[in-house]
């Protein structure tokens, strides 16, 4: 990646990230070096297939679970370097919203004590202050004050999900990571759910990271979207540039399995149907990463790995074939 | 309590948070529907109070020797005595009597015994499920290796060693039965720590003690008194074995174990000796394991609303 552009407006900078599993016969790569820069107030939208380590990039990028290597850059400091008691010091400004809101919370605490928690921890407050703000947090998320002496199980996941924001946002964080936080939801409360999650990012100016697999939630939320494979980053482009003229095949094929609402689109589009399935992490091709599936692949992707470069200003693109002007060299064949 | 579950947009306004008074009053109407429950909660209650009361509700003295009435039969068999309800042993002494203060060992054995053990069990447990690695290993070898040999051989040769009495006997189904608990502790440990909201707790920074005492123990509590209740009716059983042995606390104690003991020569023809402390035993240790069932559901709060 050339010389950061947005430096300036960088909030969250990832250098090379990787976290590695060690397990019995290998290791797992599940984060392999992934660089990308998270603007103030946008989303970063962050997709990819399951088990392409996006939501590992994010628990890493939080510190939640201790990188290989690679840096994390945030408020000045690389969170990678950071002692526990240092990370912790640093939670405020960066939270989570977690996709299980069922699992996220102690069976045992009300939601009133939930949503508390954080302040209770980092703010030195009295009660009331703290009643008072949790009621304010409630009714921000469109819950009833009224409700904070329930538990978390009498809830539906959808208000379930209002709770995971209210907590993340008790403390006025700067940056969010939501790791799908709503694909465990019906669709018709996702949309809630969502539009809640960018009102709030409008009120308070909030930066996220949003993790998900619905290609339609991404491109409605994020305004710019990175797509992960296999534990590496193979294309980063504003959305709508990237929807509209996907450089990386895989990329393409991805976005060809988006159904179209408009069945005779649907009936005259084609679709780029992979072969075979993703290689296992723990034995990741040579070379690029996606030949092994790539309708494309050439001799020199087996052994050269395509360097991750801003092909066009603010698109990155992982591949061989694409060239600096942004498109690919040799035209996509459409199968199927 | 389905009402309350089903959140109405209307009504939830008017949603009041349950009063100790109240929660008392879910927790009866709880006990009320689970009838095996409310059975053994009350045989143990009764228990309890007659261990408590011992001297006030015994007709009288358990070790007055009397053998002008030494072998007499229940009240109801035809050469029995109203003064003696549940008959006297060959001695004489009030069975009846015996059987009430007897409770008192059971139910300080059981008592003591299971929070010596939980305890030292809990402490262990979770050392080993909260740092794993090394401490964890160390941890359960030693667990497994306690477990490993057969638990009544175990406590008959520490007993033999200390000698009788009640204190020794406490100490030692505590210390034997601590591995039980502690492999309990470190499961759920484990499990906790690995769950969503142990993650969502770190990811708002809470430290780790407060990961410890506001995530990790809360949730041990409905297991663990579950695990009490059940270990408590074996430590009873147990006990009255090592009476029976004369392992337990000396003779002249009034215990269920040595009970059997006397009755056991008398067996044939003076069975109520030993019939009686046996019912004894066998409704303490079933009425704990009915209360425990229930117990380990309702300690759920997830559980309780569907029951």
């Amino acid at each position: 990646m050339t010389a950061g552009e947005h430096a300036d407006t960088a909030v969250v900078r990832v250098r090379d990230l990787r976290k590695h599993f060690r397990v019995s016969g290998g290791t797992v790569r599940a984060v392999d070096g992934v660089s990308f820069d998270i603007l103030r107030g946008e989303t970063l939208g962050l997709v990819g297939e399951s088990g392409c380590g996006k939501s590992t990039t994010g628990r890493t990028l939080l510190g939640l679970t201790p990188a290989t290597a690679g840096s994390v850059e945030f408020r000045g400091r690389d969170l990678t370097g950071l002692s526990r008691r240092q990370l912790r010091a640093m939670r405020p400004h960066m939270q989570m919203i977690f996709q299980d809101s069922a699992a996220s919370f102690n069976p045992r605490h009300t939601i009133g004590s939930i949503i508390a928690e954080p302040m209770a921890i980092h703010l030195d407050l009295d009660r009331s202050a703290i009643h008072d703000r949790v009621a304010e947090l409630m009714e921000l998320v469109g819950l009833k004050r009224e409700w904070r002496k329930r538990f978390p199980h009498e809830f539906s996941g959808g208000q379930r999900q209002r709770i995971n924001i209210a907590r993340a946002l008790s403390l006025n964080p700067e940056f969010v990571v939501g790791d799908e936080p709503v694909s465990a939801l019906d669709v018709s409360i996702q949309a809630q759910v969502v539009n809640l999650m960018s009102d709030l990012q409008d009120e308070l100016g909030l930066t996220y990271l949003m993790i998900a697999h619905d290609l339609s939630m991404v491109r409605h939320i994020s305004d710019r979207v990175a797509v992960m494979y296999l534990g590496k980053v193979v294309e980063l482009a504003a959305t709508e540039t990237l929807f509209e003229d996907p450089q990386h095949p895989y990329t393409q094929a991805l976005l060809s399995a988006v159904p179209l609402p408009n069945p005779k689109q649907e009936r005259a589009r084609q679709r780029i149907l992979l072969e075979g399935d993703v290689p296992s992490p723990r034995e990741a091709p040579s070379g690029c990463v996606f030949r092994t599936r790539c309708p494309l692949a050439e001799a020199r992707c087996a052994t050269e790995e395509p360097p991750y470069r801003e092909v066009s200003p603010g698109r990155f693109v992982a591949c061989h074939l694409v060239d600096g002007a942004g498109s690919n060299v040799v035209p996509v064949e459409i199968t199927g | 309590m389905a009402d309350e579950q089903i959140v109405i947009e209307g009504l939830s306004d008017v949603y009041v948070a349950p009063t100790l008074g109240v929660r008392l009053r879910r927790l009866g109407r709880l006990l009320w529907r689970d009838k095996t429950g409310m059975i053994g909660l009350l045989i143990f209650l009764t228990v309890v109070f007659a261990a408590v009361f011992a001297d006030l509700i015994a007709p009288v003295d358990p070790n007055l020797q009397d053998l002008r009435s030494a072998k007499l039969p229940e009240a109801w068999a035809d050469s029995g005595s109203w003064s003696h309800v549940l008959g006297t042993d060959d001695l004489g002494r009030d069975i009846l009597s015996r059987i009430i203060h007897g409770a008192r060992v059971s139910i300080t054995v059981g008592f003591f015994g299971v929070l010596v053990a939980m305890s030292i069990g809990m402490l262990l447990g979770m050392l080993a499920g909260y740092f794993r690695g090394w401490v964890d290993s160390a941890l359960s070898a030693v667990i497994n290796l306690i477990l490993s040999v057969p638990y009544l051989v175990f406590v008959i040769v520490i007993a033999a060693i200390f000698g009788r009495s009640l204190f020794n006997v406490v100490l030692i189904f505590g210390i034997t039965d601590a591995p039980i608990f502690a492999r309990l502790t470190r499961g759920e440990v484990l499990r906790i720590r690995e769950s969503g909201y142990a993650e969502a707790a770190e990811s708002i920074g809470a430290s780790q003690p407060r990961i410890l005492f506001r995530h990790v123990l809360p949730n041990l509590v409905g297991p663990l008194v579950t695990l009490a209740t059940f270990e408590m009716s074996a430590m009873i059983f147990y006990e009255s074995g090592l009476s029976f042995l004369g392992l337990s606390v000396p003779p002249s104690v009034p215990s269920w174990g040595n009970m059997l003991t006397f009755g056991r020569q008398y067996l044939t023809v003076y069975p109520w000796m030993s019939i009686y402390p046996g019912i004894a035993i066998a409704l303490t240790a079933l009425s704990m394991n009915l209360f425990g069932d229930w117990l380990r559901d309702v300690l759920d709060p997830r559980v309780r609303r569907s029951r």
